[in-house]
């Protein structure tokens, strides 16, 4: 092997020391990651020593080592989840027949362009978050951010190891390009729309870790269920990373809550006013960040009747998160009714339910979004304040499908785009908001006994350590 | 035999007007100086022109191809002064995603093989004007064009793709649909780009497409700058194309509504009249020679405008076969007539060849040899009837060349029924094939058809037949049961055999492009837009966007 393609760099379990396929592929691929990762990672903090987990197999002990490492000496890795054996396909037309461990030719290009706008959010992310360290309410939160950026990048890897493996001279042309796409560049944008929102303050940082991954997490439970079977292990083990940077975002919005309500209640804050004087963000503009992350991540699932979602599920490509509980895997007789904008009204419709499994997917991730909702709520209560953050329909503020272009309110009545436009000021964040926000986060917090005024410090540390423990040894 | 067209909706109309358009805005960008016309496709979703079908992502339906169409027109003839025109999108991220997959499955076949033939001749006009009008264009994709769209784009004389990691040009009919990219697409791959089979044959099967950089390489596009390079590529290769304009100055003509008087029993207008009986299976299409003043010169035409005789009765020709192919489907054969004074035929026929090179006789002559392609074009049989009265003669005995057959009259006295040609029948009106009617005519010995247009004496009927104009010549007493056999046994046969047979017979002689396009669009697309993998139960277009999977016969010869 070369010397930028050792196992001892690349922790795997995919045989890497004997496929020489993926050996030649990497080693072009490698330093144009690494490349990309000085340019466009966390930006001020390549040399420092960062407390950071590092997946060296994918048993319970291998997958989270934690040690002090520079970032750009991460040992990004590949693995897939162990194979389960006999598997089978587990819905679609192809149902009980044995899963694909080569792709079909039928399905290459399907599969392809899946995969390929799933890897691409991998970066963006990384992209999205890189000046975020040098405003940091923390060196427990600035660890946090670089643990969620290098998985991010590790998931990057798991993508590009898929289209190395499987997908020959056009993989390996897409992998070069997940690396040339540019998250908010007008010239190279990255695929999708949330992923080019600036991702400028750590409020957002959470919203987005809370909201967008969770988008990533139900997305790869549904891709582990498809039939590609490298593609089933290798979702199923991002899962377990992806569950850590959800706990950021719940625990970072529940933080914020619960210095917020803390301080209404100590000072006895009536007002967003008096609560702002505080130095401190007030409700109402955590609803508004929660309003746009939200809705961002709602537009990530595709239109509500899909045809492209059809054929995924037909195909077996990709079936619905946590498959087995549910009793119908063929779904051919059934309809999902939904209402439908039409001239300022709904009416409504059944839609076959296999046209419908964006909409399936969504459901279950408005379900699981829910439950951080209502911790939060449980803090702010806790602390005698009668406020509730509250999750918007998801009629409301859209890009993408049947809402797109119906203006509606938070509550989904349709609205006039002219009364939109008026009211989304109280809805949406503002300049003004986003002005405040950022004027909370001006001068980073790099000594690890402190906590930025605005949040609230974590109960624990990571893996043992103490919450003051010095997780990045920051060079001045 | 009693048939009706009970089953088809609303009729459709062809005429629109710029006010009007619903999917295309006509942008005359001041920085040009008006010599560039900027056509943006900004499809309306919600106004399809049949109920079902939402036009996503900038997807057309003939809606959409009717202003395309009349956008060119009147560029043409309301805009002198345009040297090229510029394709461009008014969406984000997406130039044109072809025709709309919902319409094309919800339509009946003949409906899809009107819209395709439509849409191919509106592509082909495009070229006209590059070829011979001296009006370049060029497709500025800023984002992906799909299908329809990219057989738009290579329509044009350059294109230009933004790279920009997302933007692509892709055919995925075959992949996804189990149909052809039917708009000429594929024989524009080999034929005009010459791409190399083996890279067009995976071009045509990747159905997502090729981005930039690709595209580039195989042939597919002219260039592909970064998203921010892109408007001055665009600006440059604009103002090349521009510099590269041969157009003739012309006056501006305005072209009017046609004031066309429509029924259940056809049409009529100034100089064409349609008449169909109802219940009957035989339209009657009689066109008239010129009344009044006919112009002596490009000047007086200019003066006459759009009533001028040349372009009105053609424009109103082109309505009428659009009326015969779209809303009379049970018409199965055609009795041209024509009526007037040939001598103003002839007049207005040796103003526009003596001043061939002028620029508003220019575009009045390729206006003419449009419509006469398009009745080439027509699935309909024509047996065209020369009796006492007619005045098939010059422009107008093209008619008579452009019908499978002619039924001359052979009167006792042989005086009052003539044929006759003009210099316009030899060779400034040309078939897709690139020939003259004549020289099409008479493929074993082209000097007859040469030897013809030098002698433009009137022709009796015997003159005629002997030279070969005139397939049969009965008599006064004969003509009546004659010509009623003729066409109640046209009728009677089978519109499928006998629409093959009549292009097969219509073009012989040498293959172009065009010749190409279309005969393997009603040979090929024609036949798998009726076979069960493309339109049966399980068929690929039937299904797309439903939520069961085709099933294909998967045997092959």
């Amino acid at each position: 092997m070369s010397s930028v393609v050792t196992e001892e760099r690349i922790p795997n379990n995919v045989n890497l020391s004997s496929d020489k396929k993926l050996q030649r592929a990497l080693e072009a691929w490698q330093p144009n990651f690494i490349s990309w990762w000085k340019e466009m990672g966390p930006e001020g903090f390549q040399q420092d020593d960062v407390f950071l987990r590092t997946a060296i197999s994918v048993t319970s002990e291998g997958w989270a080592n934690f040690d002090y490492v520079k970032m750009p000496d991460y040992r990004w890795g590949i693995f897939l989840a162990d194979e389960v054996a006999d598997r089978k396909v587990g819905f679609g037309d192809e149902m009980g027949k044995p899963v694909w461990k080569e792709v079909p030719g039928e399905h290459r290009n399907t599969l392809k362009r899946l995969i390929v706008t799933q890897g691409d959010t991998e970066p963006a992310s990384v992209e999205q978050q890189r000046l975020l360290g040098q405003t940091c309410p923390s060196m427990y939160d600035l660890r946090n951010l670089f643990q969620v950026n290098v998985e991010e990048g590790r998931h990057l890897w798991a993508m590009v190891y898929l289209l190395h493996s499987h997908f020959g001279r056009d993989g390996r042309e897409d992998a070069e390009e997940l690396l040339l796409r540019r998250s908010g560049d007008e010239n190279k944008p990255r695929m999708l729309g949330a992923f080019n929102e600036p991702c400028t303050d750590w409020l957002s940082f959470f919203m987005f870790t809370y909201f967008t991954d969770r988008d990533g997490k139900f997305q790869l439970l549904a891709l582990s269920e498809s039939a590609f079977d490298p593609l089933s292990r290798t979702t199923r083990f991002m899962l377990t990373e992806e569950a850590h940077h959800m706990f950021v975002g719940e625990t970072g919005v529940l933080r914020v809550c619960e210095r917020t309500a803390e301080q209404m209640k100590t000072h006895k804050l009536d007002s967003p006013e008096a609560v702002r004087k505080m130095g401190l963000i007030d409700l109402p503009t955590m609803q508004k960040y929660l309003n746009l992350w939200y809705t961002l991540s709602l537009d990530l699932f595709g239109g509500e009747i899909s045809s492209n979602a059809a054929s995924f599920f037909a195909t077996g490509i990709k079936g619905r998160a946590k498959e087995d509980s549910y009793d119908d895997h063929v779904c051919l007789e059934k309809f999902y009714g939904m209402d439908v904008p039409k001239n300022g009204a709904f009416t409504h419709e059944d839609v076959p339910l296999r046209n419908a499994m964006n909409e399936v997917l969504r459901d279950a991730y408005v379900e699981d979004c829910q439950r951080g909702v209502d911790k939060w709520n449980r803090t702010i209560a806790e602390h005698g304040i009668d406020a509730k953050l509250t999750l918007p329909s998801r009629r409301f503020h859209r890009h993408i499908g049947l809402f797109a272009d119906v203006a509606c309110d938070p509550s989904g009545n349709i609205i006039t785009k002219e009364a939109f436009e008026k009211q989304k000021g109280s809805w949406l964040p503002t300049d003004d908001d986003k002005a405040y926000v950022q004027s909370l986060m001006q001068k980073p917090v790099y000594d690890p006994k402190q906590m930025a005024s605005w949040i609230a410090a974590p109960k624990h540390g990571i893996k043992g350590r103490p919450v003051d423990f010095e997780y990045v040894r920051h060079q001045v | 035999m009693a048939v009706t067209d009970s089953a088809s909706p609303e009729p459709v109309r062809f005429e629109t007007h710029p006010d009007r358009y619903k999917h295309w805005r006509m942008e005359l960008p001041e920085e040009h100086g008006g010599s560039v016309c900027r056509l943006v496709m900004d499809v309306k979703e919600d106004a399809g022109l049949r109920p079902g079908y939402p036009l996503k992502l900038n997807s057309y339906d003939l809606g959409v191809d009717m202003e395309l169409a009349d956008a060119l027109m009147r560029i043409r003839f309301e805009h002198p002064q345009v040297k090229t025109i510029v394709f461009a999108s008014g969406k984000d991220r997406i130039f044109c995603s072809g025709a709309n997959i919902y319409m094309l499955g919800m339509s009946s076949h003949a409906f899809k093989v009107n819209f395709c033939k439509f849409t191919n001749e509106t592509r082909l006009y495009l070229e006209d004007m590059s070829a011979n009008s001296g009006i370049n264009s060029l497709a500025a994709l800023a984002g992906t064009a799909s299908g329809g769209g990219y057989e738009l784009a290579i329509a044009c004389d350059d294109i230009i793709l933004a790279e920009d990691g997302n933007a692509a040009v892709s055919y995925p009919e075959a992949p996804l649909l189990a149909v052809l990219p039917g708009t000429g697409g594929l024989t524009r791959l080999t034929d005009k780009r010459m791409i190399r089979r083996d890279l067009a044959d995976a071009f045509s099967t990747i159905a997502e497409g090729v981005r930039a950089k690709r595209a580039l390489e195989w042939g597919l596009v002219d260039e592909a700058p970064p998203k921010a390079k892109f408007a001055d590529a665009v600006t440059k290769r604009t103002q090349a194309l521009v510099a590269k304009s041969k157009r003739t100055p012309m006056p501006k003509i305005v072209l009017p509504p046609l004031e066309a008087t429509r029924g259940d029993n056809g049409a009529e207008y100034k100089y064409v009249s349609l008449a169909i009986e109802p219940g009957s299976r035989v339209a009657t299409l009689t066109v008239r020679a010129p009344d009044g003043d006919t112009p002596k010169t490009p000047d007086e035409l200019a003066k006459q405008g759009a009533n001028a005789w040349p372009i009105r009765a053609f424009r109103e020709l082109d309505d009428a076969l659009l009326e015969l192919r779209f809303n009379r489907l049970s018409v199965g054969v055609v009795k041209v007539l024509t009526a007037g004074d040939a001598d103003k035929v002839r007049a207005v026929d040796a103003m526009l060849a003596a001043n061939k090179d002028d620029g508003l006789v220019n575009e009045v002559v390729l206006l003419m040899k449009r419509v006469l392609k398009r009745m080439d074009m027509t699935a309909k049989s024509f047996f065209a009837l020369a009796e006492p009265g007619s005045c098939f003669v010059g422009s107008l005995l093209e008619l008579a060349m452009a019908s499978d057959r002619l039924y001359m009259k052979d009167t006792d006295d042989g005086g009052d029924v003539h044929l006759g040609t003009t210099a316009m029948n030899g060779g400034l009106l040309p078939m897709g094939n690139g020939l003259s009617r004549l020289q099409s005519r008479f493929l074993k010995d082209q000097s007859r058809a040469q030897t013809l247009v030098l002698s433009p004496a009137p022709l009796s009927t015997k003159a005629a037949l002997t030279a070969g104009l005139v397939t049969y010549a009965p008599d006064d007493i004969d003509w009546d049961d004659e010509i009623r056999i003729a066409f109640e046994e046209r009728a009677s046969m089978s519109p499928d055999a006998l629409t093959g047979m009549e292009q097969n017979l219509r073009f012989g002689g040498p293959e172009t492009m065009e010749t190409k396009i279309f005969a393997r669009l009603t040979a090929w697309q024609n036949w798998i837009f009726i076979r069960p993998n493309a339109t049966g139960e399980k068929g690929a277009l039937t299904l797309y966007g439903k939520p069961e999977r085709p099933e294909f016969n998967w045997q092959r010869t």
